[in-house]
């Protein structure tokens, strides 16, 4: 029988071999080094909210795995014997495989700042990161203040959780607003108020010089670069973005870039080896999409095609419209299409607030051909369905937007906003 | 380990989730009006009772007015979730099972020893707890209070009470408040304030909650019951014909419309408790497959039984003679048996192949119905039914169902298995109601494309135990007989995901592999066959 060993326990690996056991009986095991069961990473910030305890993240039962003939093992890949196809793990053993799926995730980026590994500098990705978080920061006396380097999703799901426990964030944004690397402005800036009206310290246009060690190799303080201040602190979060986790595939003759590189059908330059997920980068993006995509629903529909083709029904990795989502503190956000944080060319945004701060849209058209490309909603709930339809259908901005509430997807007895943002729409038309 | 639980004893906690000072004033306040109930249990005798009950009732709502308001409305709106799974009253540590234990322990004593509250044995006057009450029974109704009146008082109160702190919880959240407004306007109108006054109108009319239905008020066809609305002229009938709709009509047809939620968490009293009071403990509910497998047996057991054992009811005092009364015995029997037929084959007829398994399972119940229908009328004598005296075979049910299970064990274990337990496991009106929601009804929790995180935290808060995620991370829509349309999942969900809605019966089961997003092809071939 045919033996399929995945490395990494996350969404992709689970999502692949749960798809290959509907297919297929092959054999199959999936390695983690993290943790014994899966577990959804987006989650882990409610464990230390107290929302939920660590075994309400794991979406199966652990009878699941053995009722499905998913072997689990626990161990950590050193070595990859690509002729002779086989594991080798850190604790001694090994173990043979047929086809081989690397699917090890991201690590947290560190960008060589004096003192980025001292006690108390984490990052905020896998389950050892949050044991550590506990370790560090169990409440505010003991962590009397933390500072956070890095504005992006990461970042300010780690100022929330911290601020659920009272204790005081210092959060260090690069940017001059934060995440406008992605975000149009509009949107951007009302994150920024949302953040401030948490009492969250937000820092925008701020750096991290370095780390400050106490006389026990913990972390004391930090040094902003642009002002040269100092502020104590008792841990620093390390969210600035994530990188492909594949250190221990250095000399394994698998072709490296960023990530794992693989063409479209997410085979690596090595016959039986693929991989999926955060870790894998495309040699080209495929529809105008990034190399690299670190995002949960890329990984599980990577693990749903690679699936096919792992069991005879040979695929491209061809996702359709883009979308994701994600929150901000109280503030939720989707979005359907392509917006980017500035108008391209030929490109044109149409941006609604409402007054109460808390939601907002931006529509992305093209000027010319008066095609809607895409949406970002904050606080209002969208249909994903009607909007993948109506970036099949390619219509116009003009039927999206006097359609809008045909998308909208916010609980019963909702107030409704479709006919603000149709005014304002249609105002914005007659002065531009 | 990062999923630690405190379970620490002390009121001044030493995990990360303090209370404030003023939340600290506010619990003192309630426990000075639970203290003061408690002197009046105790005999201690207090000057002005009327002024002591009302002192007492305030104060254990003005705390948790105080206390909700300086929990919610000292932050910004949204999810207030934080802390749940660290406090011991809600995670089943010290003080979860100290409560668990104190509830259960007052609902033993409420149901079977209303004695040690005070009441009046043989007509003597009331003392005590009940003692306590009878100033606010006698206005209300001109009667001295009965320990009903005492546990309806403090259960009103309760859903008030905490009703409102719900509503502060969730004030970014209409569906959530105008439905805590709902079982609020229910139970204090409908279940407390409207029985009393039909009292004092006519006192010879059987208690009567009008939005109890059958099989929920079980009582209601008993023989003293129905002579006591028969002997109360047109408004008695009104009322019995008013019931039977109830169960008949009106509920298959608000069902179809909205889901058994129109009922289970905006009009129902244990519901209203559950939603209000019980909100703490919603987390606590098993969402392992095997609470599913006894949830349905459990509950359909409880469905099978209350619906022989109501038919029994009515049975044992209808006679044999048609010149006497055309509703025989035999005539009674067919009607139900035949009713039951009809309903059990057109469902096999309609929905049989999309039931599967399940098919067989109803089956069984009700080939367990007829069966036991027809034992009982071929071995029935004039008081004696399944070889037991017929008033001997209620009073079990009355005990097993309507007081302990429901009351000691669906209340008293709130903290324990979490607030619903009794809608959960053994409500036989969820059990009709949840059939009709699966079979016949336009509701259903949309899931919202490929958003889904798995995260869990739509499992975590669905009181009813689903597992609302095996469903969303699939694309799925929810469809489960269990659902009671609380919203909370879809509230709590931090990417979009979930909306609870009414729609056309078409496509509202929409299983999928891959997941909207993906490949087009991929999604074709995969999900059409």
């Amino acid at each position: 029988m045919e033996h399929i060993a995945i490395i990494g326990n996350g969404i992709s690996g689970v999502t692949l071999a749960r798809h290959i056991r509907k297919l297929s009986n092959k054999k199959i095991t999936i390695i983690s080094a993290e943790t014994d069961y899966f577990f959804s990473r987006t989650a882990l910030m409610y464990i230390y909210m107290g929302h939920m305890k660590f075994e309400h993240t794991q979406p199966y039962e652990n009878w699941f795995w053995e009722k499905n003939r998913i072997d689990l093992k626990k161990g950590y890949v050193n070595t990859i014997d690509t002729d002779n196809k086989t594991l080798h793990f850190a604790e001694g053993d090994t173990m043979t495989y047929d086809k081989l799926i690397i699917a090890s995730g991201s690590k947290p980026n560190k960008f060589g700042w004096p003192g980025q590994d001292l006690e108390g500098a984490i990052g905020m990705y896998s389950k050892q990161d949050l044991d550590a978080l506990e370790k560090f920061a169990p409440n505010k006396e003991v962590c009397k203040r933390a500072v956070i380097v890095g504005g992006g999703l990461i970042g300010i799901e780690l100022a929330e959780m911290l601020n659920s426990r009272g204790i005081p964030v210092t959060f260090l944004v690069r940017e001059n607003s934060f995440w406008n690397g992605v975000l149009p402005v509009g949107e951007s800036g009302m994150i920024n108020r949302h953040i401030k009206n948490h009492h969250i310290d937000l820092r925008l246009g701020s750096n991290l010089k370095e780390i400050k060690s106490d006389e026990n190799g913990k972390v004391k303080s930090i040094v902003i670069t642009e002002t040269g201040e100092e502020i104590e602190c008792n841990i620093v979060g390390l969210t600035a973005g994530v990188s492909p986790n594949i250190s221990f595939l250095k000399d394994s003759g698998i072709e490296l870039g960023r990530g794992v590189k693989v063409n479209p059908y997410l085979e690596t330059n090595i016959k039986d080896i693929y991989a999926i997920g955060d870790c894998a980068e495309q040699h080209e993006g495929i529809n105008g999409r990034r190399p690299i995509e670190a995002v949960w629903y890329t990984g599980r529909m990577m693990g749903e095609t690679l699936a096919q083709t792992i069991c005879g029904n040979k695929m491209a990795y061809n996702p359709g419209h883009w979308f994701n989502s994600a929150k901000f503190l109280d503030i939720e956000y989707q979005t359907y299409g392509w917006v980017f944080n500035a108008p391209r060319e030929d490109e044109a945004h149409f941006h609604w607030i409402h007054e109460d701060d808390t939601k907002c849209i931006t529509v992305n058209y093209n000027k010319k051909t008066n095609a809607f490309i895409g949406i970002n909603n904050f606080g209002i709930r969208m249909r994903h369905e009607t909007f993948d339809k109506w970036l099949t259908e390619k219509r116009d901005v003009d039927y999206v937007m006097n359609h809008l509430h045909e998308a909208n997807f916010d609980p019963e007895f909702y107030k409704h906003f479709e006919k603000d943002i149709l005014k304002a729409y249609n105002q914005q038309l007659q002065t531009a | 380990m990062s999923n630690k639980i405190n379970h620490s004893m002390s009121l001044a906690s030493p995990d990360a989730f303090h209370i404030s000072t003023k939340q600290k004033i506010a619990l003192g306040l309630g426990l000075v009006g639970l203290l003061i109930l408690a002197l009046a249990l105790l005999n201690v005798s207090l000057p002005n009772t009327a002024l002591f009950l009302v002192l007492a009732l305030g104060l254990i709502t003005v705390g948790t007015v105080i206390y909700a308001r300086d929990a919610y409305l000292t932050k910004l709106e949204g999810i207030k979730n934080d802390g749940v799974w660290f406090k011991s009253i809600s995670s089943r540590g010290f003080w979860g099972w100290a409560l668990g234990i104190i509830l259960t322990t007052f609902y033993i004593v409420l149901y079977f020893y209303p004695q040690y509250l005070g009441l009046g044995q043989d007509g003597a006057k009331n003392t005590g707890l009940i003692g306590f009450f009878d100033p606010l029974s006698n206005l209300l109704s001109g009667r001295a209070a009965s320990q009903w009146f005492v546990y309806g008082t403090l259960y009103t109160i309760a859903i008030g009470a905490f009703g409102y702190k719900f509503i502060l919880k969730y004030r970014h959240n209409k569906y959530q408040q105008l439905r805590t407004i709902s079982v609020i306007f229910f139970q204090l109108g409908f279940a407390y304030l409207i029985p009393e006054f039909m009292y004092l109108m006519n006192n010879d009319l059987p208690y009567y909650d009008l939005k109890s239905v059958w099989p929920l008020n079980y009582y209601i066809f008993d023989e003293w019951s129905v002579k006591g609305f028969l002997s109360n002229g047109n408004i008695g009938l009104a009322l019995i014909i008013f019931g039977i709709l109830s169960t008949l009509v009106i509920t298959p047809i608000l069902t179809y419309k909205y889901g058994k939620r129109w009922y289970c968490s905006w009009v129902c009293g244990c519901g209203g408790l559950a939603e209000t009071a019980g909100d703490s403990f919603r987390q606590l509910s098993s969402k392992k497959m095997s609470a599913w497998k006894i949830e349905r047996w459990l509950i359909h057991l409880v469905l099978v039984f209350s619906v022989v054992m109501t038919t029994a009811m009515v049975y044992s005092y209808l006679g044999k003679d048609s010149n006497a009364f055309w509703l025989t015995r035999g005539v009674f029997i067919t009607s139900v048996i035949a009713f039951l037929t009809v309903i059990f084959a057109g469902i096999m007829f309609f929905r049989g192949k999309e039931l599967g398994k399940d098919a067989k399972y109803g089956a069984i119940g009700y080939a367990t119905v007829i069966a036991l229908l027809l034992i009982m009328h071929l071995t029935s004598t004039t008081d004696h039914l399944f070889f037991v005296k017929g008033s001997a075979l209620r009073s079990v049910y009355g005990i097993y169902v309507g007081s302990i299970f429901s009351g000691v064990i669906g209340t008293g274990f709130y903290p324990i298995l979490g607030s619903r337990s009794w809608c959960r496991f053994g409500c036989p009106m969820a059990a009709i109601l949840g059939f009709q929601q699966r079979m016949l009804s336009k509701f259903r929790i949309t899931t919202n494309g490929g958003q889904c995180i798995s995260c869990g935290n739509c499992s975590n808060s669905c009181e009813m135990g689903i597992d609302v995620r095996h469903y969303a991370q699939k694309g799925e829509n929810i469809v489960r007989s269990s659902c009671v349309g609380c919203g909370v999942c879809s509230a709590v969900c931090p990417r979009g995901v979930l909306k609870l809605e009414n729609d056309s019966m078409e496509g509202r089961i929409n299983p999928t592999e891959i997941l909207l997003g993906n490949d087009v092809d991929l999604m074709d071939l995969v999900n059409k066959n």
